[in-house]
């Protein structure tokens, strides 16, 4: 009986189901706190079509960046993509549609998605080119544009802790998109550094409870720095 | 003389106050740390999810775990909280920074900003800039005053796609400080040897200019 034990015990079993035109919602931001393995074992697959809801692609040969050498992503939404070469180059070969969303709305997409919301306004865009063709209501004499969420049907997540039945903790900034990608996954699956017993972590210390949580596998970790800056005395 | 970079953030800094929670954008603004005037206390937010980011890390504290929203490794202050995005996006949209600073390419006098985007050239994103101008009260904006060829950014209306809607009310460029009110520029402030009549010519947008406009002064 696994009862609540999420554990599986390979990154082929952790992707199992994964087809070639699925949403995938993504954890991190740049390269920090991002779903490492589980990006790698999507590129050895080679499923193609996807849309990705992640705030970055990653760089060049590393991160989400990786999905785009094989051509497997056919939508993205995101809301600085700035980092990549490849990503440029496929953009303006209209080889993938970008839709460009503000840091914020990405977010609660997510986290509404997450949530049971399918929608929600946001003053965030009005009056841009990201309001345009969407619904406009005025609430206390302020203009607000209608954004829909985003259910994925899967959801990748770099924790840093989890106890075997998927209570997680991140670590420093490494938290950023994590949480609320995990609420907003069909099946959600959460790789982290450790793996320990119930009853390890404090109850009133997790940051995603279980319940979001259907597969759990540890791994390592590059952690590669985007850009290092270091104090000088 | 125009001011240079760091006299602007030196400027900017002086609108902090104590205890002000602040969001200081990519450039210019990112300078305004260095400048916090003493005997006050601010915590700076990082939308990536850190209240109370710290200087740079030494070699030893260096940490891919802990990054602004620039993606520089940093540090966190004591009294720091870090904590998701969409938390982070919750105090930013809902009004709780007390001072937002950022770049722009455009201003108009009706406060549209124009930030993120000029057609024909790649587009990279607005990351979390349209969040923040929709979401701040008080919100400064640091630029040049006008471009190389001398076309004035403090403009009628905004030519580039905007990225917030009649959210400006502060503009500090190298050559003036501004409020914009009432459909106008009104010049508060000056740089040090910048006339008026300069900062007319360079001001394309509606510019209210008071009998008296005092000049910056800063320390040597």
């Amino acid at each position: 009986m696994a009862g609540f034990d999420k554990r599986v015990t390979s990154y082929a079993e952790a992707m199992d189901g994964i087809e070639s035109g699925m949403t995938v919602i993504a954890g991190g931001f740049g390269l920090c706190g991002i779903p490492e393995n589980l990006i790698a074992e999507i590129k050895r697959r080679g499923v193609k079509d996807l849309t990705i809801y992640s705030n970055n692609c990653g760089v060049d040969g590393f991160g989400l960046g990786l999905l785009l050498e094989d051509k497997q992503i056919r939508r993205f939404y995101a809301s600085y993509v700035g980092e990549n070469a490849l990503f440029e180059r496929q953009m303006l070969d209209g080889e993938i549609e970008v839709i460009l969303t503000p840091q914020g709305t990405l977010a609660e997409k997510m986290r509404a998605g997450g949530a049971g919301i399918p929608a929600f306004y946001t003053a965030t865009g009005y009056g841009t080119p990201i309001g345009e063709g969407k619904e406009v209501r005025e609430f206390n004499g302020r203009h607000y544009i209608l954004e829909e969420s985003v259910v994925g049907d899967f959801a990748i997540v770099k924790g840093w802790k989890a106890d075997r039945y998927g209570n997680v903790v991140y670590r420093n900034t490494a938290q950023n998109f994590n949480p609320v990608a995990a609420t907003a996954g069909r099946i959600t699956v959460v790789e982290v550094e450790e793996i320990v017993e119930p009853g390890e972590l404090k109850p009133d210390q997790i940051h995603t409870p279980g319940i979001y949580v259907d597969r759990l596998i540890q791994g390592t970790f590059e952690k590669r720095i985007e850009k290092r800056t270091v104090h000088q005395d | 003389m125009a001011l240079t970079r760091e006299q602007m953030a030196m400027r900017v800094a002086r609108e902090l106050e104590d205890g002000f929670y602040v969001n200081l954008g990519i450039g210019i603004p990112t300078l305004v740390a260095n400048y916090i005037p003493d005997g006050i206390d601010v915590m700076l937010q990082s939308e990536n999810g850190l209240l109370g980011m710290g200087r740079f890390p030494t070699e030893e504290e260096l940490d891919p775990d802990m990054i602004n929203a620039g993606k520089q490794t940093v540090t966190a202050r004591p009294g720091a909280a870090i904590f998701s995005s969409a938390e982070s996006f919750a105090m930013i949209r809902g009004g709780h920074v007390d001072l937002t600073v950022l770049g722009a390419f455009e201003v108009d006098q009706n406060g549209n900003i124009a930030s993120w985007m000029v057609p024909g050239k790649l587009i990279k994103g607005m990351g979390g800039a349209m969040d923040l101008v929709a979401g701040a009260e008080n919100i400064i904006c640091t630029m040049t005053h006008a471009s190389k060829h001398g076309e004035s950014k403090l403009l009628e209306s905004c030519n580039l796609p905007l990225t917030g809607a009649g959210c400006i009310n502060r503009v500090l460029t190298d050559l003036a400080y501004l409020e914009i009110k009432d459909g106008a520029f009104h010049l508060k402030e000056r740089a040090p040897g910048v006339s008026v009549e300069e900062i007319k010519s360079l001001t394309a947008g509606k510019l209210v200019v008071p009998d008296h406009v005092p000049e910056m002064t800063f320390a040597a």
